[in-house]
């Protein structure tokens, strides 16, 4: 067994802001993935899998050692249309996922807001989507998954089954075991609309307010923050609230659900290809240029109003300009993501927002959802609220911008704040053991040596934040 | 074993870690004192300098540290090799020693995977080695410097710099920095096998660039003239233009940044250079240096 040279790839984060090169491996079978283990263990190399690899932070790249390429277990093994229950490898991507479901009438049960993403990464990260408050994490809507150890075991997880690796694999960061096959649940839709409420909210207090009072009339909510705002209407910004249509709501269902009908349109106003768009982007990615787009956005914002979307277009508001992330610069940009409960989320981010404006490093898309706890080892989630915060990086802003972060950290710890290892990039060892606590990092440590004895699992994270 | 406290990312949980780590440590597993891991905001580039115990090495050494590089310094010499690391570590933990020589080609495979694991990643290489055994007079010859010479200074490189091009030429990215003297542009009277081994090393670089630059990998000769090391010693005559390793170090340094594709330092041997390369042979060869 040798590991070719030509292997070696540069891999970077969705942001484009963090690379490092490493041996990929493209599996295209379960036994691939051993062969990776027995090779990686001869030379003594660490392993990670990726799926698209587009996560905000190190979660997939292992500097230096194996990266195994998921995306080749991309096979759907099993719908049925009738019970909702689909199992797929774990290379499968939610695009995949949602396109042979939704014209049969079913939507996955949580989606995150691009379709890239595949469900190993999903069930690694513990994905949430915009209707966390209501069914949970994907972890909530797993059936069984397969997963198999460094060992090279196999093992099969269901709720009832293998309950402590079902929920520490699931929210695990593919530290425990590579995922092979997941078999999922599904969510029954009657309609490929969905009925979405808009209205504008004027500071931080209304915006979370807005999340807390309406989530429970609707299936998914979402907010956008101005968060170059400051003084009193400091936070405002815009809910969009969401229901599924109700059976016999859509008298054009049959319609609706064909897939055709779902498609996000590749040209901005049926002429300029989107995947141009962030080019003409770029010159706006600045603190003034952003504070106009910003200014823009409330301003069209005033106006309250319900309508109609199809579910793509409501989901995957990530995909709806192709690299848009590219529009940032050569630097890139970075995802600080904080859960704070309820109580206090209002408090810190306020704390958090007037920083970044006296600092003069003002975040340049905010976005508030709602949460609420879950059973997983290493949850993110809190009963209370997220405020996702991105950062353009450049060789100037680095060390204050890192400087902030670690002020951020500290605000969301002391509030009983928790971060979700998606996203954030900087989050230190010190600031994990704070949130998850001493008790659920001993558990985590324990089946790690259990799944893991020879520790071959790492990835830059988990040398970040576990080492 | 070495003391892991020293780690820059220590924390009390670590050490439960690294104590179970221990125990289940085989022989091949990675070294444990390793450089952080490079975030967005703490962006950190990897190198591998081989020959860097002192001299021109050192000193790109130190310049690199400077700018936040993760380095794996190699040389036959542990003591040195130590004494900079320990100078390097002081600020941040950046550097890691190996002792290697490169005349032991078979085990460059390992120890490069080795490096590439502990370091995180590759993104620069810089071949320093070299060795320079004057046969000591014009009609003096001999095979057995001349060859360990060339084992060194072209074939050591091209040991270590063709797998290290095959992974950059992988990963479309990647800086190859290699020292080649002004003693390789002509085959002079003083020291026939230094001149080749040169010369060889200066053609080998080339055509890397030639294969790595369309892959995004940029390949960097370094034609240094007199520098004040260890190896000034070795020179015979008069040693004009000779320039301390630092500042040498400097226009490397300057000249990775702009991604240049050759280079003299001190840059007055680019036009002395050019004259002495154009000298015709009947003059040249009539010449005493």
């Amino acid at each position: 067994m040798s590991l070719p040279l030509n292997t070696f790839t540069q891999l970077e984060n969705f942001g484009h802001s963090l690379k490092a090169s490493s041996y990929r491996i493209q599996i295209k079978r379960a036994e691939d993935i051993f062969e990776a283990f027995q090779l990686a263990k001869q030379l003594g190399l660490k392993v990670t899998a990726r799926g698209t690899g587009i996560s905000y932070n190190d979660v997939s790249l292992n500097g230096g050692g194996i990266v195994l390429d998921m995306t080749g277990m991309n096979q759907i093994q099993e719908w049925d249309p009738a019970s909702g229950l689909v199992r797929c490898e774990s290379g499968v991507t939610l695009e995949q996922l949602w396109k042979r479901v939704e014209p049969d009438g079913w939507w996955p049960s949580v989606v995150s807001g691009t379709m890239k993403t595949t469900l190993g990464g999903c069930l690694a990260t513990n994905i949430h989507g915009k209707n966390n408050f209501q069914v949970g994490p994907i972890g909530e809507h797993v059936v069984e998954f397969t997963a198999m150890t460094p060992t090279g075991a196999l093992v099969t997880c269901t709720p009832k089954k293998n309950v402590d690796l079902f929920y520490a694999m699931i929210s695990g960061l593919g530290m425990l075991g590579v995922f092979i096959s997941i078999t999922l649940k599904m969510k029954r839709i009657y309609s490929g609309l969905i009925s979405v409420d808009a209205w504008h909210v004027p500071n931080l207090s209304r915006q979370l307010s807005g999340l807390l009072e309406h989530a429970p009339d609707h299936d998914y909510i979402v907010g956008w923050l101005d968060t170059m705002k400051a003084g009193k209407n400091l936070g405002r910004g815009q809910i969009h609230a969401a229901r599924n249509l109700k059976e016999g709501e859509d008298p054009d269902a049959q319609k609706t659900l064909q897939l055709v009908y779902q498609h996000l349109p590749d040209r901005l106003f049926g002429v300029m290809p989107k995947s141009l768009l962030h080019y003409f982007m770029s010159p706006f990615v600045n603190n003034l240029g952003w504070w106009g787009v910003n200014t823009a956005k409330y301003i069209s914002a005033l106006r309250d109003h319900t309508f109609r979307q199809s579910h793509a277009e409501y989901h995957f508001l990530l995909d709806y300009v192709p690299n848009w992330e590219r529009s940032a610069g050569r630097g890139g940009l970075i995802q600080y993501q904080s859960f704070l409960p309820k109580e206090t989320a209002e408090d810190a981010w306020r704390e958090m927002l007037q920083l970044s404006h006296q600092r003069g490093l003002p975040s340049y898309l905010g976005v508030t959802k709602r949460h609420r706890p879950d059973n997983f080892l290493l949850t993110h989630s809190v009963d209370g609220f997220s405020l996702a915060m991105d950062f353009k990086v450049t060789d100037r802003n680095r060390a204050k911008l890192y400087q902030m972060l670690q002020d951020f950290d500290q605000i969301v710890i002391n509030r009983g704040g928790r971060f979700y290892f998606a996203k954030n990039s900087e989050t230190s060892a010190e600031t994990t053991r704070q949130f998850l606590g001493d008790a659920v990092l001993t558990k985590f440590y324990k089946l790690k040596r259990r799944c893991d004895p020879n520790n071959l699992l790492e990835s830059d994270l988990y040398r970040r934040v576990f080492l | 074993m070495r003391d892991f406290v020293l780690h820059a990312r220590y924390n009390p949980y670590r050490l439960d870690m690294l104590k179970w780590k221990y125990h289940y440590l085989e022989d091949n597993v990675s070294d444990l004192i390793k450089p952080a891991s490079a975030t967005p905001l703490n962006p950190r580039r990897r190198g591998i300098i081989i020959g860097a115990s002192d001299g021109l090495g050192a000193e790109i050494a130190r310049k690199l540290a400077g700018e936040g590089y993760s380095l794996a310094l190699l040389a036959r010499t542990k003591d040195k090799l130590d004494a900079l690391c320990n100078e390097i570590n002081i600020k941040d933990q950046l550097a890691c020693a190996y002792v290697h020589d490169v005349a032991e080609y078979d085990k460059v495979p390992d120890l490069l995977r080795k490096i590439v694991a502990d370091l995180g990643g590759l993104d620069l290489v810089v071949f320093v080695a070299g060795v320079n055994y004057p046969p000591g007079g014009i009609d003096k010859f001999n095979f057995e410097n001349d060859r360990k010479m060339i084992e060194v200074n072209l074939i050591g490189a091209m040991a270590w710099l063709h797998p290290i091009s095959e992974m950059f030429q992988s990963a479309k990215a990647g800086q190859i920095v290699g020292i080649a003297s002004v003693a390789g542009d002509r085959g002079r009277v003083g020291n026939p096998g230094y001149n080749t081994s040169k010369a060889g090393l200066a053609t080998y670089l080339e055509a890397l660039r030639n294969r790595l630059t369309r892959q995004g990998v940029n390949v960097l000769t370094v034609k240094p003239g007199f520098l004040k090391t260890e190896m000034l010693k070795a020179a015979q005559g008069a040693t004009p233009f000779a320039i301390e390793p630092e500042k040498a170090a400097a226009d490397i340094l300057k000249a990775m940044k702009k991604r240049r594709q050759v280079i003299y330092t001190a840059s007055i041997w680019r036009w002395v250079m050019l004259v002495i390369q154009h000298m015709p042979s009947f003059i040249f060869r009539r010449l005493s240096f």
